[in-house]
């Protein structure tokens, strides 16, 4: 056993995030390690790496107990890490890539002969013949990755870590990546692969890893391991019980379609995405992470371009160069990440909830304050926002309350069409059902709702229908009398013929 | 095509920019020997040389700090600091005027060093701060006006006098851009300077010692800008607290049209020479154009073209990193 | 609850963050309130009409111009043309009520001219400025710096360098003018000021420039027109310069391409650091950058008035500009 992580544990101000969590790695073994978000695989990564010190457990590398502090003394135990935004420098040459800050030197100058030989000749290993003396950027994303684990390599690595890596990667070059990898554990390297894409651990990992809620749930040779099993094992079977509040199927049919999405593609990420939403239903969109859910929601509301595809709404052609138009026309986005695409720290509530509302709220230029602070006053006591006062800064709040902020910006628009992307999401759970009462409610009075999720309970709870999501493409739509947890499991882990 | 850019190890669209302006350089170049007659003249070419000395080793100094992705708008006030203080050690030797003004610039690096790393404090605003104390500095010492530097001790000869027939001046820079070009491209802080710029985050997660070579860079920039106010002093025979007023902008405008990206990570210390005499040489024609006596534009204009020079190289370069991203 | 929280916060915060977090706040206005009581101590005739006066005069220009960088740089951008344009208007505003330029009828039209059309043509290259940031994602400070170097040159191309010596009661009341015994610079700094700080607080505009400083890609996503914003600010501070290098050349009665706004960009961006606006972007303190390039004035008056040279004086400003963005940071994180 080249690495043994026994019992660990780790808080943040009190909130568990591994609870006596477990990792083996074998001698040239590929180990694939999966888990929901926030599940604690990254936590448990770090506290490898010595990135963070973990409260509780043991870790043995190849027999010896060690405790890293910091990632350059686990570096030098030989673990490396490839990150998912491949760490290079991306205008240096190949060579320079590999060996940085480890030069070869002649004279006390840089041997560049040696370094452009060196360089080929361990990417030679991986097959790859490449001109190692042009910058990285100019290569594809998966050359960039083998770049990265040559120079894991020439840092004699015994164990690789590889943080989501097909993620930006196109069928071939996905190839390619296994091959290497391949090449690795033949050079009695260990790889742990963090991955979502479940066709892909079955091809490459000989075992796997299954964390939830900061524990390891199971771990078993990967042949041994239905996919079925797989995906239960990660989302969880004891569903947290919440009160239905979807509608009949045959009701919501009648209604009109507000949206319909067909063939939609840009970039890798979304392939092939068709999806329809009714006014007076929430439809949910379903898969795994790194299934191109989010991506799907910026093309439809005009945050990034849609290369092939069709997208009508209300029956008419549209095609969003910027999210004004989309606002224009009333869809609003509820992003998934709060932090970097929701909130401006320093404002107040009040100007946070009302910017999507800005140009509705302007007399020749001026802000109508009596009508914002009615808005703000409505929306914060229909939202139960718990606050100070509506000048408090946004950053101020917990996470629930500046998530029923934002929820707020668009609801005051008075939107057709709301997307909203993990809606609960790192709030508490009284929280969320209140968040999901709300969202029906609104459906009731007409509003049409497209709710990405990565918890099924909230799906099989308040949805009406559900599009699921594998590999950038619709795989399944599942209408209300066939929604369960299996369908949802099945058409996830792609087996719907 | 690609073949002939292969050839001219063309790798990457700041090769190209470099190589565009060295392109430009040589056109200048020809246009003015076609076009005057004492264009190529030793008397020009020397005094062109001896002159535009000091602007280079700024400039080179500049392009190692943009190249780690920050900026120094300090050397200006650093080169007129230095000079006061040269002028004031000069009659002791010659040696302490020189030493004196370079360990000047040093103190402004180190000090800048600090602040950037330490403090924190975006280079942009830091540098600013050590200009405004430079020049205060100097005024000070100067007791407010021009220092006369001795003529006794040799320290003219430094600015003034040829050496094998070259002015001593663009001996340093020579030496000054050889040290510099070895040091980016066969020493590994060179490349570790190259990589910061190109994200700092990375490169500590390479193992890199940012802050080291950060101040390094900081330092080498300052010492420099101190060798620049030496040759200044030495040539115009005072320590003068007032100039350099601007001379931040031209070396930036240097290193940009240099083919230097201003975010970091790719530059070159050839196309920083060609750069900062390109520029230079803007000025030299408009001179020689005016002797012409066709049309009379004034020195005035040199500013304008110079802008417009970084318009069109800024404009490019935005052009050149937009088509990449869109690629990747 | 999150008031408990909050205040569970602020108690648990350890002291050296409390600290910078109050300095940041009351800083710059401690700091200009002791200035004054210092000056009131052992200025001899401090508390003068005349003093007043001089002070005020000196910071209306500074005032300007940071009010319109105060405006950019809450974007998230900087604007280094400013002393340059202030150049450019200062030379355009003598050649039009002089004639040298074209024809004038006469001159209450040539006046009006010569005080709108330079205050237009520099908001107009402001415009050129945010082009390049907007169009060509160039980063302010560079796409600013190609006005610097060649805006200098614009105005000394135009009046060839030489100084121009003029004497116009009506163009110079901008500078030299009274209301009711308050200097014409004085008050129109003051309404300037007034006019941005309300904008910044009741527009819908001062919202834009706030949500585009504070997180970009979330205004995007709010549907916020987010180049046109930049465009505007850039403009807006064009534009102010311009009328700063009216009043410069205005009050000395003479305008000299060579010297007009020379170090403004500097004084302006002091003004708005100490004055409590993060360079990140996302916030606008107008006020702060009033009292900011009052305490920078401040100091250099205490210091000259103290015997203590000029020279000396760019030194403290240096520091307090260390001083005060360190402060910010440091706050800012808190």
């Amino acid at each position: 056993m080249l690495l043994s992580m026994q019992g660990i544990s780790k808080s943040f101000n009190g909130i568990p995030a591994l609870r006596s969590a477990s990792l083996e790695v074998g001698q040239a073994e590929v180990m694939a390690l999966v888990g929901q978000n926030g599940a604690g695989k990254s936590t448990l990564i770090k506290i490898l790496t010595g990135a963070y010190r973990r409260d509780e457990g043991s870790i043995l590398l190849g027999g010896n107990e060690v405790s890293f502090t910091m990632p350059a003394e686990s570096q030098a135990q030989g673990i490396a890490t490839i990150y998912q935004e491949i760490n290079l420098a991306p205008q240096r040459s190949v060579a320079e890539n590999i060996y940085l800050s480890r030069e070869p030197r002649r004279y006390g100058l840089i041997d560049r002969r040696a370094m452009r030989e060196g360089a080929a000749a361990v990417l030679r290993t991986f097959n790859l013949e490449i001109d190692v003396e042009a910058p990285v950027a100019r290569f594809s994303a998966a050359t960039r990755q083998m770049v990265a684990i040559a120079r894991a390599v020439t840092q004699n690595a015994r164990l690789v870590i590889m943080d989501e890596p097909t993620s930006s990667l196109d069928e071939r070059e996905v190839a390619i990546l296994f091959d290497t990898i391949r090449t690795l554990k033949r050079s009695g390297v260990s790889v742990i692969f963090i991955g979502h894409r479940l066709d892909e651990l079955y091809r490459i990992c000989d075992r796997v890893t299954i964390m939830r809620d900061g524990k390891t749930v199971a771990t078993s040779a990967m042949a041994d391991m239905p996919k079925l099993a797989l995906v239960r094992h990660m989302l969880g079977k004891e569903l947290a019980a919440f009160e239905a509040i979807a509608k009949d199927a045959d009701e919501s049919t009648q209604r009109s379609v507000r949206l319909s999405v067909e063939n939609a593609g840009s970039g890798v990420r979304v392939r092939d995405v068709s999806l329809t939403v009714r006014a007076g239903e929430i439809s949910g969109l379903a898969g795994l992470l790194g299934s191109g859910r989010t991506e799907t929601a910026n093309l439809i509301f005009g945050a990034d371009r849609m290369e092939r595809g069709e997208i009508r709404y209300n029956g008419e052609p549209r095609s969003y160069r910027q999210p004004a138009d989309a606002i224009a026309d009333g869809i609003g986005l509820l992003s998934e990440d709060r932090k970097v695409d929701g909130i401006i720290p320093d404002m107040s509530i009040r100007e946070n909830m009302t910017l999507a509302l800005l140009p509705k709220l302007n007399r020749a230029g001026i802000i109508d304050r009596a009508r914002q602070d009615e808005i703000v006053e409505r929306y914060i006591s229909a939202l139960g926002i718990k606050c100070v006062s509506p000048d408090q800064p946004i950053k101020e709040l917990s996470g629930g309350n500046q998530q029923k902020v934002l929820l707020g910006r668009w609801l005051c628009t008075d939107p057709k069409l709301l997307i909203v992307d993990e809606p609960t999401r790192g709030i508490d759970i009284g929280a969320k059902s209140e968040i999901l009462r709300l969202l029906r409610r609104l459906a009731d009075e007409g509003l049409g709702v497209l709710m990405i999720s990565s918890e099924l309970e909230e799906l099989l709870a308040a949805a009406d229908q559900v599009t699921v999501l594998s590999d950038g493409a619709s795989v399944a739509v599942l209408p209300r009398k066939d929604l369960s947890e299996a369908a949802l499991f099945a058409a996830m882990a792609h087996q719907v013929e | 095509m690609n073949a002939l850019l292969k050839a001219l190890a063309l790798r990457s669209p700041g090769d190209m920019a470099r190589l565009g302006v060295i392109l430009a350089l040589f056109g200048l170049i020809l246009f003015g020997a076609l076009r005057y007659d004492n264009f190529l003249s030793q008397y020009n070419i020397l005094s062109f040389l001896r002159y535009n000395s000091m602007f280079a080793l700024i400039a080179l100094g500049m392009a190692f700090v943009i190249m780690t992705g920050g900026i120094d708008l300090s050397v200006g006030g650093t080169a007129a600091m230095a000079s006061v203080i040269a002028a004031l050690l000069s009659p002791h030797h010659w040696a302490a005027g020189l030493v004196g003004g370079i360990a000047a610039g040093l103190a402004v690096g180190a000090l800048n060093g600090f602040i950037v790393t330490a403090m924190r404090i975006q280079p942009f605003i830091a540098t600013l701060a050590t200009m405004l104390a430079a020049y205060g500095t100097a005024l000070l010492l100067a007791g407010n006006q021009s220092v006369s530097v001795s003529y006794d001790s040799g320290f003219t000869a430094i600015g003034q006098d040829d050496f094998l027939g070259f002015p001593i001046p663009a001996w340093i820079a020579l030496l000054a851009y050889v040290a510099g070009w070895l040091v980016l491209e066969r020493l590994p802080i060179g490349r570790h300077v190259l990589a910061i710029g190109d994200g700092e985050a990375t490169a500590a997660l390479m193992g890199l010692k940012v802050r080291r070579t950060l101040i390094a860079v900081y330092l080498g920039s300052g010492a420099l800008a101190g060798l620049a106010g030496v040759i200044l002093a030495s040539q115009f025979g005072a320590g003068q607290p007032t100039e350099g007023v601007g001379w931040e902008l031209f070396a930036i405008a240097s290193v940009v049209v240099g083919g230097t990206l201003l975010t970091g990570g790719s530059g070159s210390i050839g196309a920083t020479l060609a750069g900062a005499l390109l520029l230079a040489m803007v000025f030299n024609i408009l001179n020689f154009e005016n002797g012409l006596g066709w049309i009379s534009l004034s020195a005035y204009w040199q500013s304008v073209i110079r802008g417009g020079f970084l318009l069109i190289v800024v404009v490019l370069q935005a052009r050149l990193m937009s088509r990449r991203e869109e690629k990747a | 609850m999150t008031t408990i929280e909050t205040q569970a916060g602020a108690n648990t915060v350890p002291s050296g963050k409390r600290f910078f977090s109050l300095a940041g706040r009351y800083g710059t206005f401690v700091a200009f309130l002791a200035l004054i009581l210092f000056n009131v101590i052992f200025t001899p005739n401090f508390l003068s009409l005349q003093t007043l006066n001089v002070n005020l005069t000196q910071v209306a220009t500074i005032v300007i111009v940071a009010i319109g960088m105060t405006l950019v740089i809450a974007t998230g951008g900087i604007d280094l043309s400013v002393g340059s344009l202030m150049a450019i208007a200062g030379a355009l505003a003598p050649m039009i009520f002089m004639g040298t330029l074209f024809p004038v009828p006469n001159m209450p039209v040539a006046v009006a001219l010569a005080l709108v059309l330079p205050v237009a043509v520099t908001g107009l290259f402001g415009l050129f400025n945010g082009f390049l940031v907007t169009r060509f994602a160039i980063q302010p400070i560079i796409a600013t710096l190609v006005l610097f170097i060649a805006g200098r040159g614009i105005a000394q191309v135009m009046t060839n360098g030489n100084l121009q010596v003029f004497r116009n009661e009506g163009f110079q009341f901008v500078a030299m003018g009274r209301v009711a015994g308050i200097p014409a610079q004085v008050i129109l700094m003051v309404v300037i000021a007034a006019i941005a700080w309300a904008a910044i607080r009741y527009t819908v505009f001062g919202r834009q420039i706030i949500a585009v400083g504070g997180n970009e890609k979330a205004a995007r996503l709010t549907g916020m027109p987010v180049h046109r914003v930049k465009l505007l600010v850039y403009m807006i501070s064009g534009a102010l310069a311009g009328v700063a290098g009216l009043i410069v050349v205005a009050r000395n009665s003479a305008s000299d391409a060579n010297l007009v706004g020379l170090g403004m960009e500097l004084d302006a961006i002091a003004a708005v650091a100490v004055g409590g606006t993060l360079l990140t972007g996302g916030r606008a303190n107008i006020i702060g950058t009033v009292i900011g390039a009052l305490v920078i004035q401040l100091v250099r008056y205490t210091l000259l008035a103290n015997g203590v040279p000029d020279a000396a004086a760019l030194i403290v400003k240096a520091a307090l500009i260390v001083l005060a963005v360190f402060i910010q940071q440091r706050a800012g994180k808190s």
